[in-house]
């Protein structure tokens, strides 16, 4: 073990260079397909373990279907118009929830965090209304919105506003003090300053806080349909279930969850996009 | 001088914006007159009648259990599971694309699947719900904090022989603290709001099931009372919480505080 290493020290590889670049690419290819070929085993062997499961009765086919039954269901779902304008309808929620949020967050956010004296007089009544479960407001929006797109886009924005609050606030006070203050014995306006310098410096926080709330936002949308009837996935799932049909709330759920999962990735690779340049990344570069 | 008259400035801004708001309230619903909103002060008599505290031991106490219970399996999960999948590499590699699946799932997707699962609408369900969605956070922020320690502190643990059990609670485990109770924090407005949702969905007690009811039979003022209620639940959980952190994580703060000068 000791001796390998000490062969193919660099010293000693003069001729043997160019078979060592190709080794250690060979080895960084096997080394990246070896964890993603882990990977698809993994959620394979979880794919035949819920069938076996299953088939062998451990779980009764009417509490849980078979993976493959819950599959076929969704992919004849995915055939039908009324499942698309369902899955538009709650991405049409889910959407303009997050922008309403970002557009009312961001800049609040900025102008609570430029200023001590605002961030105080605010701090209580924010503290006191973030951590509110949004979900207690559904009873208050069926009896004053009722059950209208309106609704459903009110209660993703409440969900969706405080985590990108909270991280504007953040971001805006994290800014290097010494930039500020150089920007300003240059003569640089109070309006330019903010929007070279303390804007970008929160953009990672901010893209922190929208990873946070695009999750948030789709969480509460679907909330809304299913306790409101709201169109959309949520109110497919309501129906679904009221009538008893186990497969097609199986098969709903892993169209959610599909939905979830592709929004989480989407937003993820937009906060690494924004912090790339931050210490907290090199790691993972390597 | 001139400092001092901004601090004072600032503190009283600190108090009366919030009363300012209040008052906004009061005065809004009063002029309103609009039966969905009713006063401020109504909501407060009512809140005093139902929950201080004829009320607070059928509802507000199942609540509160289920969520002490969902939210300290889910602690215990995250650690336990997390510290190895923090330590191995493999594991992680194993694990990951089952945990990134599951947090991205929004929890109301799964409700009704729960109940068909668990055949069950009592606190088996419940309990096991908000276990379920709580324990992501802690698990995902304990793997973190595993993998954040510094190499050289194991290196050092290795060579004076620490090994095993020992050197997972005293090394590893405190060195991940910090970020475990974040992961907490996150996981316990997330237990408040599935709370609600469960005992929204289907149940006979609860605060979400006193929401639900007078919603449906338009009793405005308790509605009103339960949501101020969930509120403040929400506010004191997490108050209890950084109470607890920053006990915990006394040694921390003094440590880094020392680190800094």
């Amino acid at each position: 073990m000791l001796g390998l290493e000490v062969v193919s020290a660099p010293g000693v590889a003069s001729v043997g260079s160019v078979s060592g670049e190709t080794r250690a690419v060979v080895g960084g290819f096997a080394a990246r397909l070896a964890p993603a070929l882990v990977m698809a085993l993994s959620v394979a062997a979880f794919l035949v373990l819920w069938q076996l499961v299953v088939r062998a009765g451990l779980i009764s086919e009417q509490d849980l279907p078979a993976m493959t039954t819950t599959f076929s269901e969704l992919w004849s779902m995915m055939h039908t118009r009324s499942f698309w304008t369902a899955f538009g309808e709650t991405v049409r929620g889910w959407a303009l929830g997050l922008s309403i949020a970002t557009l009312l967050a961001v800049p609040i956010g900025i102008l609570l965090g430029s200023s001590q004296f605002a961030l105080r007089s605010f701090r209580v009544p924010i503290e006191f209304l973030r951590p509110i479960p949004s979900a207690a407001l559904i009873p208050l929006l069926f009896l004053t919105l009722g059950t209208t797109l309106k609704s459903e886009v009110f209660l993703a924005t409440f969900g969706a506003f405080w985590p990108l609050l909270v991280q504007t606030i953040y971001g805006v006070r994290d800014v290097d003090p010494v930039a500020l203050d150089t920007a300003r014995s240059f003569g640089v306006g109070r309006f330019e300053r903010l929007y070279r310098i303390k804007l970008p410096s929160a953009i990672p926080y901010i893209a922190t806080g929208l990873r946070i709330s695009s999750s948030v936002a789709l969480i509460l949308a679907f909330t809304a349909e299913l306790f409101m009837g709201t169109g959309g996935l949520g109110q497919l799932m309501n129906v679904a279930e009221s009538f008893g049909l186990t497969v097609q709330v199986y098969a709903l759920a892993l169209a959610t969850g599909f939905l979830g999962l592709a929004i989480y990735v989407v937003f993820a690779a937009l906060e690494r996009r924004a912090l790339r340049w931050h210490p907290s990344q090199r790691v993972e570069a390597t | 001088m001139n400092r001092r008259a901004y601090h004072s400035a600032a503190i009283a801004a600190e108090i009366a914006v919030p009363l300012g708001i209040l008052a906004l309230w009061q005065w809004w619903t009063v002029q309103a007159a609009d039966p969905k909103f009713p006063r401020l002060s109504t909501i407060l008599v009512q809140f005093r009648e139902l929950w201080l505290f004829s009320q607070f031991e059928l509802h507000v106490v199942p609540s509160l259990t289920r969520i002490a219970l969902g939210f300290g399996i889910a602690v215990v999960l995250g650690i336990v599971l997390g510290i190895p999948l923090g330590l191995s590499r493999w594991a992680r590699i194993v694990a990951m694309p089952h945990i990134e699946w599951w947090r991205a799932m929004p929890p109301p997707a799964l409700l009704p699947i729960s109940i068909v699962l668990l055949h069950s609408i009592g606190n088996r369900q419940k309990v096991s719900f908000i276990a379920f969605f709580c324990l992501f956070p802690i698990l995902l922020n304990t793997i973190d904090g595993v993998r954040g320690i510094d190499p050289a502190t194991i290196e050092t643990a290795r060579s004076y022989g620490i090994r095993g059990l020992e050197r997972i609670r005293r090394i590893v485990l405190p060195a991940a603290l910090p970020q475990i109770f974040a992961g907490m924090r996150t996981s316990l407005s997330l237990a408040v709001i599935v709370m609600v949702l469960t005992e929204y969905f289907s149940s006979t007690s609860g605060v979400g099931y006193v929401l639900l009811i007078s919603k449906n039979m338009f009793q405005l003022a308790p509605m009103w009372a339960a949501i101020v209620l969930i509120g403040l639940l929400g506010y004191l959980l997490n108050l209890l919480l950084v109470l607890v952190e920053r006990r915990v994580l006394a040694w921390h703060r003094g440590w880094r505080a020392a680190a800094a000068q």
